[in-house]
């Protein structure tokens, strides 16, 4: 289903014009996806500026310092609104009753996942650059300085988004609307065993070994070694990547079982506002 | 045993030869036509021909075991005991059926009779539970995207994103279609579906009448081979409805084009299609030209067979299945 074969450009191309006229349509949209990165970096960054002022009193503050807090505020917004942008283009097509044109024009599959990544990437390129920037200047801290190790974290952190928005899509095309609150909420359950502002550590030991099957773990983890030793783990980015393959394959599987379910109960016909 | 209408059996051998055929997608050397049919009669398990009023070399084919005709024949699409089953709920019983090409044929029954349902499955919207369906001589269930690009649907259950404008819309599917020259083929349909003059307003401004025109454009966006319609003039209003009737003539006329339509409208279905499907709970219960359904009925209009049969007010001359 996700085959990779007879794969178009144009009709990927197609896709992306359609969110693209979509997104130039509508100003709320393109606010919303600067306001809330916005919203929480600056809440985080004045959260990491009156601790670090509060030197003494409050324990590591060397590392806060550092900008581990507002790093890994930025580097969440990546993955949760890589998902949603994965998640939101989809839900685009259920609310405008569109899915049953898509899916029964020459689109592939795979060719409708594609687009749906690329979008992803357009709408973080709208919602997060903007936000990095002002973090520069609010904060002084430069995400983009990271270089290399910046690429390295977005690479498993984006990969990780789109697994988990694959797997949401398949189950909207299979379920309906009536599962569009997975779409918002399912990557919240990352950001507590993600470890995204505490070690793994911190965790009970019981816990720790799900935190090592989540790639945004090795990323976050990956950022405090960077921020505080000036170390960039590739063992833990290796890691994670490994990890990312085996669950986009997953959740690449998982659509097209989802779709291929989704035609046997006859639901394709049925999705709706 | 099903009835034979017009059978003339040196005729579809002689379509062998017809280039047409070649067209077609059948494979030229597969399967040869039943014994019966050299020997010029019909045995109760093999499947039966009736000739299409639209289309002289090509045939319609009602029963079951086509594949083996399928040299023989200029057919747009075949429908071989097809049949969809939702947990304990049957849908659609064995349906088999063929369209040849360039004729227009109207599948019939009342609400859950199973018409959107058999549209579903030809379009892969919808996997059936067992049978087959092939278009141009691709299975639809294997081979769905060597055709789709030749086949296109218009239907009031679906929609088309209200944000983007009309032109917007259309741009879109014309490129997913692979639409050359997409600009002057959208230039060309808003001219003649009267939508000149709401190409750049949102598609969710439109009015009812609007929306059915836009949908009908994106049904014609990649000049479709094979066209499903369902219920293409409900909630039109007469004079719009009858321009579309008319449009929808003129371009199964002018493209050779083959139209597969489900409607509720029988004034409409007596207008458009040399050729009836009635269903019922799932079941081909006649299979007719409007005028061979009026007769067998004994009834001046379709309204009249569509409540006979709806009604099991059966008591028809020659049915397909008496």
């Amino acid at each position: 289903m996700i085959a990779a074969a007879a794969i178009s450009l144009g009709r990927i191309g197609a896709m992306v014009l359609r969110y693209t006229y979509l997104l130039r349509s509508s100003w709320p949209r393109i606010l919303e996806m600067v306001y809330w990165p916005a919203v929480q970096m600056l809440t985080w960054g004045f959260l990491q500026t009156y601790l670090v002022r509060a030197q003494g009193v409050v324990p590591n503050s060397a590392a806060i310092a550092a900008g581990t807090l507002i790093g890994a505020v930025l580097l969440w917004d990546i993955l949760l609104r890589g998902q949603q942008g994965f998640s939101f283009s989809f839900l685009e097509e259920m609310w405008s009753r569109n899915i049953a044109n898509l899916l029964m024009s020459p689109l592939r599959p795979a060719e409708f996942v594609v687009a749906l990544m690329v979008m992803s990437l357009i709408r973080l390129a709208v919602g997060v650059v903007p936000v990095t920037l002002m973090a520069i200047e609010f904060f002084g801290f430069n995400l983009w300085a990271l270089g290399f190790a910046f690429a390295a974290f977005f690479v498993v952190l984006i990969v990780f988004a789109w697994s988990v928005g694959l797997l949401v899509s398949g189950v909207l095309l299979r379920y309906g609307l009536g599962a569009e609150n997975l779409a918002w909420s399912l990557m919240f359950i990352i950001q507590p065993l993600g470890c995204i502002f505490y070690p793994v550590a911190t965790l009970p030991g019981w816990l720790q070994p799900i935190c090592w099957v989540l790639p945004p773990t090795y990323v976050f983890e990956g950022l405090r070694g960077v921020l505080i030793d000036h170390v960039l783990r590739t063992d833990l980015m290796l890691t994670g990547l490994a990890i990312d393959s085996l669950l986009f394959t997953g959740a690449a599987f998982a659509f097209a079982w989802l779709l291929a379910s989704a035609r046997r109960a006859g639901t394709l016909l049925q999705t709706g506002e | 045993m099903r009835r034979i209408s017009a059978f003339r059996a040196h005729e579809i051998l002689d379509s062998r030869d017809n280039p047409t055929v070649r067209d077609s997608g059948f494979p030229a050397s597969a399967g040869t036509l039943p014994r019966s049919l050299e020997r010029g009669n019909l045995s109760l398990n093999e499947p039966t021909i009736q000739r299409t009023p639209h289309a002289a070399t090509a045939v319609a084919i009602v029963g079951m075991g086509m594949s083996s005709l399928l040299p023989t024949s200029n057919v747009a699409l075949i429908v071989e005991d097809l049949c969809k089953t939702y947990n304990t709920t049957i849908a659609v019983r064995p349906l088999s059926f063929s369209l040849a090409v360039g004729s227009t044929t109207g599948l019939l029954g009342g609400n859950g009779a199973g018409k959107t349902t058999t549209i579903g499955m030809i379009m892969g919207l919808i996997e059936p539970t067992s049978g087959s369906i092939r278009v141009f001589g691709h299975d639809m269930a294997h081979d769905r995207h060597r055709v789709l690009g030749r086949m296109n649907f218009e239907s009031p259950y679906v929609d088309m994103p209200h944000r983007l404008t009309v032109r917007q819309n259309l741009r879109v599917f014309a490129q997913l279609y692979g639409v050359t020259d997409s600009a002057g083929k959208i230039a060309r349909l808003a001219e003649d579906l009267a939508l000149v003059e709401f190409l750049d307003r949102p598609s969710g401004s439109l009015s009812a009448g609007q929306k059915t025109r836009v949908a009908l454009a994106k049904a014609l966006i990649n000049d479709p081979e094979l066209l499903l319609l369902d219920e293409p003039t409900a909630s039109l209003d007469p004079d719009t409805a009858d321009w579309v009737r008319a449009y929808l003539e003129t371009h199964r006329r002018d493209r050779n084009c083959t139209i597969l339509l489900a409607s509720h409208n029988m004034a409409e279905v007596e207008r458009l299609c040399d050729r009836v499907i009635m269903l019922k709970q799932g079941s081909l219960v006649d299979d007719a030209s409007p005028a061979e359904l009026l007769a067998r009925y004994g009834r001046s209009n379709l309204e009249d067979v569509f409540l006979d049969v709806a009604r099991g007010r059966v008591n028809a001359k020659n049915r397909v299945d008496s």
